[in-house]
């Protein structure tokens, strides 16, 4: 080997790694190594904390002694409602805006921009204030009271523009000569959106999804004054109801005592928000994998 | 055979904003012929290929001006069944373009869409279709496939079959070997070839010894102060034997585009 490589002529060099490129390997590797660690960090301490606490008895009782005892399954089942009532609104609505701004807006149009200008406020609108609107609105306003529903009807406000934004991104990647070809067929613009462009922007719809449930899952300060904090099991999507969210804050800042199981709860979020990550990249991929991709 | 015009083109004109890419053609097309537009690059063949299905409304700030009649209808400056026409008028890109769906899917769903009723009778159509373009024996085991993991000459001979599969009296082909390697881009050509006096065929083409193979009609397109038009039209034997326009002379011969 070592004869190959001194026969190289003069002009070829021997310089095989520039200091620069190697400084800059060095870096993009130390930054995707901190993200890894910090994440495995969070988790490790919650597993720590958490998992001694954690049972299924704890997924299914209700929580006792202002959570110090017990478990959390009306917790989980208000949780789910919230999300629920969230993803029955937002979807349609975000699915039926990201239409509207990608197949049936001029690209530079006022309309459009509006639209746009308005959605890119809206995302970065603190959610205490969306918990505030959201009380004014749904809860004194329109007189649903402190209520699963309230909270949901909140949370979708607030999810809104993540999904719209990512969804309209997946109407904008699918290829123009979709579009041509479905014209030239002479295909109604109603077909082609369902059957063509619909399955083809699904990767963004996804994304979008699961962002949207993440945001969802992960918020306290919106449903503190919509949903509220009542730890009962529900009766239905007009009761208060807490979510996982807000018992951990509640945990961690009101109940001396509370850590242990404000950490096993933190761990049982942490595990849904993967879980649900998971099995909608898993769905999406079994439902239009096949159908839309080559192998 | 006699020679029916089956469209008529009259002093049509395209502008895209300010640009003039389109100035005063006259033509007609007659029916079962294949005719080529040959011409060098941005001479205005496509967009006049885009003209005679109203492709030409899905471009912003595209206007076209002038008389295009297919059959008894004028189809230029009014509001028509853009569904029908297109129906009618079938097109095939350069870019094989298939749906992101099955085989058989990019050939019934068109066929459903155009209300046609059963799926027996939209299978049997999709198959004929198939049987039409070559393309049924490669692939009878795997409708089910998705289309585009076809190779790049059966997606556009899928292309052709989903064109078909409407019945249209015309068909556009916007240089439709150019993506395609050799090999395939001839069985293609003979496909079109076989086209000949069941459908009207307009082909825009780069390949000379092409359109010299396939054209019964040629027209060569030129830019002309700033805008395509058509310097020379005819049986395709006469205009490659003696071209009137010297430019065009020099274009068929190869010495000049």
């Amino acid at each position: 080997m070592a004869d190959v490589l001194s026969s190289q002529p003069a002009w070829m060099g021997n310089r095989r790694f520039d200091w620069r490129d190697r400084l800059a390997t060095a870096l993009v590797w130390l930054v995707a190594i901190v993200i890894v660690a910090t994440f495995a960090w969070i988790v490790g301490d919650l597993v720590r904390h958490g998992l001694p606490h954690l049972s299924l008895g704890f997924l299914l009782e209700a929580p006792a002694d202002a959570g110090r005892a017990g478990g959390i399954g009306p917790i989980l089942v208000s949780t789910g409602l919230i999300l629920g009532v969230c993803l029955a609104v937002s979807v349609p609505i975000g699915l039926g805006t990201a239409m509207l701004l990608a197949e049936f807006t001029r690209r530079g149009g006022v309309f459009a921009l509006l639209v746009r200008r308005s959605l890119d406020v809206l995302a970065g609108v603190p959610s205490i204030v969306f918990g505030l609107f959201g009380n004014a609105l749904f809860v004194i306003h329109l007189g649903m009271g402190f209520s699963i529903l309230a909270g949901g009807l909140t949370l979708a406000c607030m999810v809104l523009p993540i999904l719209i934004r990512s969804t309209e991104e997946g109407f904008r990647a699918v290829p123009d000569t979709y579009r041509q070809a479905a014209a030239a067929l002479g295909l109604t613009r109603s077909a082609t959106l369902w059957r063509i462009l619909l399955p083809a922007a699904t990767p963004g719809l996804i994304v979008g999804l699961v962002l949207g449930i993440g945001r969802a899952l992960a918020e306290t300060a919106a449903l503190l004054f919509t949903s509220g904090y009542v730890d009962r099991m529900p009766e239905s999507v007009l009761d208060s109801g807490r979510a996982l969210s807000i018992h951990i804050y509640d945990l961690a800042m009101n109940v001396p005592g509370g850590d242990g199981n404000a950490y096993a709860s933190a761990l049982v979020l942490i595990a849904m928000l993967l879980i649900i990550n998971g099995l909608t990249f898993w769905l999406a991929d079994r439902w239009l994998g096949r159908r839309i991709t080559p192998h | 055979m006699d020679r029916e015009p089956v469209i008529c083109i009259e002093s049509v004109g395209v502008r895209y904003g300010q640009a003039e890419a389109l100035r005063n053609v006259t033509m007609p097309i007659y029916r079962g012929c294949i005719t080529a537009i040959v011409g060098p690059s941005g001479c205005g063949k496509s967009t006049f290929l885009n003209c005679l299905n109203r492709m030409t409304d899905m471009i912003e700030g595209c206007q076209v001006a002038g008389r295009i009649r297919i059959d008894d209808a004028q189809i230029i400056g009014r509001r028509i069944d853009l569904l029908a026409l297109r129906r009618r008028v079938g097109m095939i890109f350069q870019k094989p373009n298939p749906f992101p769906l099955s085989i058989r899917s990019n050939l019934t769903f068109p066929l459903k869409e155009h209300g046609v009723r059963g799926r027996r009778r939209r299978e049997a159509r999709a198959r004929r279709a198939l049987e039409q373009v070559g393309l049924w024996k490669e692939v009878r085991d795997r409708l089910d496939e998705p289309a585009l993991a076809l190779s790049g000459g059966q997606q556009q001979r899928l292309c052709l079959a989903r064109a078909l599969v409407l019945e249209p009296r015309i068909l556009l082909l916007d240089e439709p070997c150019s993506a395609l390697d050799p090999m395939a881009s001839a069985v293609v050509e003979d496909l079109i070839g076989s086209l000949r006096g069941r459908y009207t065929v307009v082909i825009v083409t780069h390949n000379l010894a092409q359109a010299r193979r396939v054209a019964d009609d040629l027209a060569v397109f030129w830019k002309v102060d700033g805008a395509g038009t058509v310097i020379e039209r005819g049986p395709a034997s006469q205009v490659f034997a003696s071209p009137k326009h010297e430019l065009a002379a020099a274009y068929v011969s190869g010495r000049r585009g």
